[in-house]
């Protein structure tokens, strides 16, 4: 039987890595970021990567730190607002970047993971972002051909799993985790509980352990909030 | 007196309707959350896969994977549901959201919304503005009527990069509110700040609009 469990993130990583290569991340902001997988590769120096991530992590910190190692060659995401080295290596030239909106960018990796090599919508249609693509009426309306999208490796984060990969996600912390996992050649993940099998509920599990092909406990799961805000209790 | 952005907020909430759901941008969007009249049910949807956001938490009740699109931590409702972002944005794309408030930079008076880029100067990103334009029923957007050089941005047309093209319903600013109709009629100024008259509203506005108030 081939044991998808691993030790670490090193271990889960090995033999995975090259540079050039493109590395699909889940998470949405801070969110439900695969950390320890993140931690795992700055270590590894492998460089030339393209990421596809919904954000670029904050300075410092989730996707941020390849970035700050200069691993990242481009990145395909929908918002980077919230890093500041983003904003430098881009207008320097340092880093390439592809805008997609973020509907599409979930459903081009969906569609990706499904076998769907592209796709009509109409969101970006006479905006930049058709620029150079295949438009096309339906229905009296025009829409936009986008293509699916896989990477070479997907890493992804859920709150538990069990020796046959399958996955539940906890809350908001689901995001693009769940398409990711279908969408790359390999996929490792990184859960907080790693419990027995037959110990999750088999009708409220998202992502079928058929998607994964290594997954790890990590080792710690720092879990930064990006925007704490909070209100008074009323005072009786 | 032109509005408050509370005053603003207020206007954009009665756009609600009992049963709604509804998608909220950053900003003065966020606010309309405070006023939803007492009684009626919405349900705000946040695009990074959650419908029926409560609202913020008690200190120290944080929950870093419980945020919304603006990720600040927010709190569950028992009538709450949790989904990935494809669940979410098929909701947005398929029509299935009633009605979306977000913000801009620039309204052209066909219906164009331009919200994510000043090329050169900001490079952040659309987010899910150009999904929710799209595919969202009806598309409401709060803004300052000037920038603050004092430049109109309700314009004949969009100089920035658009988010959607014909895809803006109603425009509200400080100053009032504008009927865009996704550019299928003329813009009409339906409703006037108290004390703002019109005459003011054309100095500070390039776009073409019939006084209808």
């Amino acid at each position: 039987m081939v044991d998808k469990i691993k030790n670490d993130a090193v271990e889960a990583l090995a033999g995975l890595l090259k540079d050039g290569m493109t590395i699909m991340a889940g998470g949405f902001g801070l969110c439900g970021i695969p950390e320890n997988l993140i931690a795992a590769i700055r270590e590894t120096g492998v460089k030339d990567l393209t990421v596809v991530s919904n954000n670029c992590g904050v300075d410092g910190f989730g996707l941020g730190i390849l970035l700050e190692a200069r691993q990242i060659k481009k990145m395909i995401s929908s918002y980077v607002g919230e890093n500041k080295l983003f904003e430098q290596l881009y207008l320097s030239g340092e880093l390439e970047l592809e805008f997609n909106p973020q509907g599409t960018l979930a459903e081009r990796i969906r569609a990706g993971g499904a076998g769907i090599p592209a796709f009509f919508t109409r969101t970006g249609y006479g905006t930049l972002v058709a620029e150079g693509k295949e438009t096309r009426e339906f229905d009296g309306e025009m829409y936009v051909m986008e293509r699916g999208l896989t990477a070479d490796l997907a890493i992804v984060k859920a709150w538990k799993g069990d020796a046959e990969g399958n996955l539940i996600y906890r809350k908001t912390a689901r995001n693009f985790n769940p398409m990711m996992a279908t969408a790359g050649k390999a996929t490792v993940v990184e859960v907080e509980e790693l419990v027995e099998i037959g110990a999750l509920d088999k009708d409220a599990i998202h992502t079928p352990g058929i998607y994964v092909d290594r997954i790890i406990k990590g080792a710690k799961f720092e879990k930064r909030i990006e925007r704490v805000t909070t209100r008074q209790k009323e005072t009786a | 007196m032109a509005w408050t952005r509370d005053e603003m907020a207020a206007r954009a909430a009665k756009e609600l309707q009992d049963g709604f759901y509804v998608n909220l941008g950053i900003g003065i969007p966020t606010l309309v959350a405070n006023y939803i009249p007492e009684g009626m049910h919405v349900t705000l949807q946040s695009e990074n896969g959650m419908l029926g956001m409560g609202p913020f938490p008690y200190e120290g009740e944080e929950d870093a994977d419980l945020i919304n699109a603006g990720k600040q931590t927010i709190t569950e409702l028992d009538s709450s549901s949790y989904f990935s972002s494809a669940d979410s944005f098929a909701m947005i794309r398929g029509g299935h959201i009633a009605l979306s408030i977000l913000g801009g930079m620039q309204v052209s008076e066909s219906g164009d919304l331009a919200n994510w880029m000043v090329p050169g100067k900001m490079v952040k990103g659309m987010g899910g503005a150009m999904d929710l334009v799209a595919g969202v029923k009806r598309v409401v957007v709060v803004m300052d009527h000037c920038e603050k050089s004092g430049a109109p941005k309700l314009l004949k047309q969009c100089s920035l990069p658009l988010t959607g093209a014909g895809v803006v319903d109603l425009l509200i600013t400080e100053l009032g509110v504008f009927e865009i109709n996704r550019g299928k009629t003329p813009v009409k100024l339906i409703e006037l700040a108290p004390g703002v008259t019109s005459d003011e509203v054309k100095s500070k506005t390039e776009a073409a609009f019939e006084v209808a108030v």
